[in-house]
């Protein structure tokens, strides 16, 4: 009888206490804080807004899929913020000196992605504590920035214009730039990756417990790296969304970008010990996040400062849930 | 000869080695470079100024050690430099007579008891909600600069009080003042965790801290009491940042002394993992960010290649400090030794 009772009570719990409780709740924020924007203000609830949270957060989407990977494994990248700024200066530079769009993106992505080898190189086979690598390769980055350039260099070149300007029609009133597309390529790429290969499953049990994973005989210290190779790669590919965005380069720009990123993963309901998260959880995190930029830009008399608190507010109580959570499963 | 050969062994070899060595280098760029001049009773100098400068990093970086030495880290640091810059700032500006002894020290409590509530708050979520000390200071570190800019009203505020430069500019017994507040600190900090069994136990919460708490420490008031010190030695860099530019501006003031501030701990032989901590090294480590910067302007790196100097520094003692490295040459050398001996 009391087994009865306790497994059916177990059951009720389940539902919250479930893999995806918080990526749920996480969900459910995002609609009630857009039922709140469309209640306040007219015109916010119309597709076009929609499409432009994801318009204007293709980066940052992009970005908090690579941090996803890394943040699973237990590990944390500091440098992504500055990867972007020297990603749109090395773009800008050669789209400046008549390189063609190919050449250009693949010199990007080549350059964050060596860079990414490096820091997880530092990473696993000098044992320095991922959050010191990250921050010196942050230092690193930011200076070969200032090293190409000081000034702001603006891109002429008319793919990238293209690039910038055109709107691709979903449905009428629904318009998205290519940049949406190239985002949502990703954030597919890496869903498949994780939950279906055994790459995902290694970053999975690398997060669980390293040395359990070691001993299960998984390929750890190359995982290991190749997180950090797929944040270089996914910093490359956000820093040409951005140059597609603000057509131009700019040494100082994107300052404090990896800390958006690393809120819209834990917001997202990863956490940040490792192995327990969702890829899919970041993008509603960088949603979230968009939709009270959003909200913010539609209030008018409220500044810019409100999102930092706001952001802020929302971490502590993302922690606090996982805490609650975490807590219950022991 | 043994002591020689033991010499690199020791913690502090590698952080003096290269404190040394970039000393050295400006000397040799710049013959005056060791000279310290009295000037109407103060004094001046390149070594002086690197003091002054490297103040407000070495505090910040004091209240990290303590923070890192019981396995935490403090990322809220820069928000809190910039907070009571900005209060400091506001209160003196709001006020009628902003020159006066009373306004500034009125505006210096209030800055010095917010940042209390800040560290408690730190303390709050780390020691009572068990949360991951590099996410429960996140949140300050983000919220943190939203609510400076909503105390500067995000504007820069520039007043003009003689009595409130004193902190960041001014000179007390022929020293800069931001010197001896920032030793006065070092001093208080080195005497209470030393001379006290407070060290010893802030260690012991960093090693283990449920075995620590079992064997009666009692771990939730010292990772407490950290958080509180880190925020407080913070606030008071944030008042000598603000004094010396006679202005508060949220955005920028000690953005990213928190990254300057771990790494002089992480510099001066701190592990991360906590247990172990050494504030020597760390003034040491602050002193070695700071001669850095200076050693740019002396040697005359030009201005856009600073920072892949100041990371290229950082990353070459961070890999020789690297526990593989330090493996790797303490076994050739065992090796050489039994070479000799056959």
């Amino acid at each position: 009888m009391t087994t009865i009772v306790s497994t059916s009570a177990r059951r009720g719990r389940d539902l919250l206490g479930s893999r995806f409780a918080p990526v749920l709740v996480t969900l459910v924020l995002l609609i009630v804080v857009f039922a709140v924007g469309s209640s306040r203000y007219r015109g916010f609830a119309s597709g076009q807004v929609i499409a432009n949270l994801f318009v204007d957060n293709a980066f940052l989407i992009v970005l908090a899929v690579g941090m996803t990977f890394v943040i699973l494994t237990g590990g944390i990248d500091l440098s992504v913020g500055s990867v972007v700024a020297l990603s749109t200066m090395i773009a800008a530079t050669l789209a400046r000196d008549g390189w063609p769009p190919a050449a250009v993106i693949l010199v990007v992505l080549v350059t964050t992605s060596t860079l990414g080898l490096l820091v997880g190189i530092v990473i696993h086979y000098f044992q320095i504590q991922p959050f010191i690598a990250t921050l010196a390769a942050m230092f690193l980055a930011r200076g070969l920035c200032y090293v190409i350039s000081l000034n702001s260099i603006s891109i002429t070149d008319p793919w990238f214009t293209s690039m910038a300007q055109t709107r691709i029609p979903i449905f009428p009133g629904f318009t998205i730039s290519p940049s949406v597309i190239v985002a949502a390529v990703v954030v597919i790429v890496a869903f498949v990756v994780l939950h279906y290969s055994r790459l995902g499953r290694t970053v999975y049990a690398i997060g669980g417990g390293e040395h359990s994973a070691m001993l299960m005989g998984l390929p750890v210290p190359r995982t290991k790296v190749l997180v950090y190779v797929i944040s270089g790669f996914c910093s490359g590919v956000a820093g040409v969304l951005f140059t597609f965005y603000t057509l131009s380069g700019y040494s100082l720009t994107a300052v404090g970008m990896e800390l958006d990123a690393i809120a819209a993963v834990v917001i997202g309901g990863t956490l940040l010990t490792g192995g327990y998260g969702f890829v899919l959880g970041s993008v509603l995190g960088v949603l979230l996040l968009g939709v009270i930029q959003t909200i913010i830009s539609f209030e008018g008399n409220l500044s810019s400062w409100w999102t930092k608190i706001v952001v802020g507010s929302l971490l502590l109580v993302f922690i606090v849930l996982q805490r609650l959570l975490t807590a219950r499963r022991r | 000869m043994k002591r020689i050969t033991d010499l690199p062994k020791a913690r502090l070899f590698w952080p003096v080695v290269t404190l040394v060595a970039l000393l050295l280098l400006n000397a040799a760029v710049a013959p005056g470079f060791f000279s310290i001049r009295v000037q109407n009773g103060h004094l001046f100098g390149s070594l002086i100024d690197i003091l002054r400068n490297g103040a407000p990093t070495l505090l910040v970086a004091l209240g990290m050690t303590l923070v890192i030495a019981t396995r935490g880290i403090d990322l809220s640091v820069g928000a809190v430099v910039a907070i009571s810059g900005a209060l400091a700032c506001t209160i003196i500006a709001d006020s009628p007579d902003p020159g006066s002894l009373g306004t500034v020290l009125a505006a210096v409590a209030v800055a010095l008891v917010f940042s209390l509530v800040l560290g408690a708050w730190n303390g709050l979520l780390v020691a009572v909600f068990g949360i991951q000390p590099i996410i429960a200071t996140l949140i300050l570190m983000t919220a943190g600069r939203g609510i400076a800019m909503l105390i500067t009203e995000g504007q820069i505020i520039t007043i003009t009080s003689a009595p409130f430069k004193v902190i960041g500019a001014g000179h007390w017994f022929g020293l800069p003042a931001s010197i001896v507040i920032a030793g006065v600190m070092f001093a208080i900090a080195a005497l209470l965790t030393r001379k006290t069994a407070l060290g010893l136990l802030i260690e012991s919460v960093g090693i283990n801290p449920v075995a620590s708490r079992l064997a009666g420490v009692r771990s939730r008031g010292i990772i407490w009491v950290v958080y509180v010190f880190s925020a407080l030695c913070a606030a008071i860099a944030g008042l000598m940042i603000a004094s010396n530019v006679t202005a508060a501006d949220a955005n920028s003031a000690g953005l990213y002394i928190e990254m300057d501030a771990i790494l002089a701990v992480v510099i001066g032989g701190t592990s991360l993992a906590g247990g172990r901590y050494s504030l020597t090294g760390t003034l040491i480590g602050a002193f070695i960010i700071q001669t850095l910067t200076t050693t740019v302007y002396t040697v005359g790196i030009a201005p856009s290649v600073t920072l892949v100097f100041k990371a290229l520094v950082v990353i070459a003692v961070c890999l020789l400090q690297s526990p593989v490295l330090q493996e790797k040459m303490r076994y050739r050398r065992s090796t050489t030794k039994a070479g000799a001996l056959a």
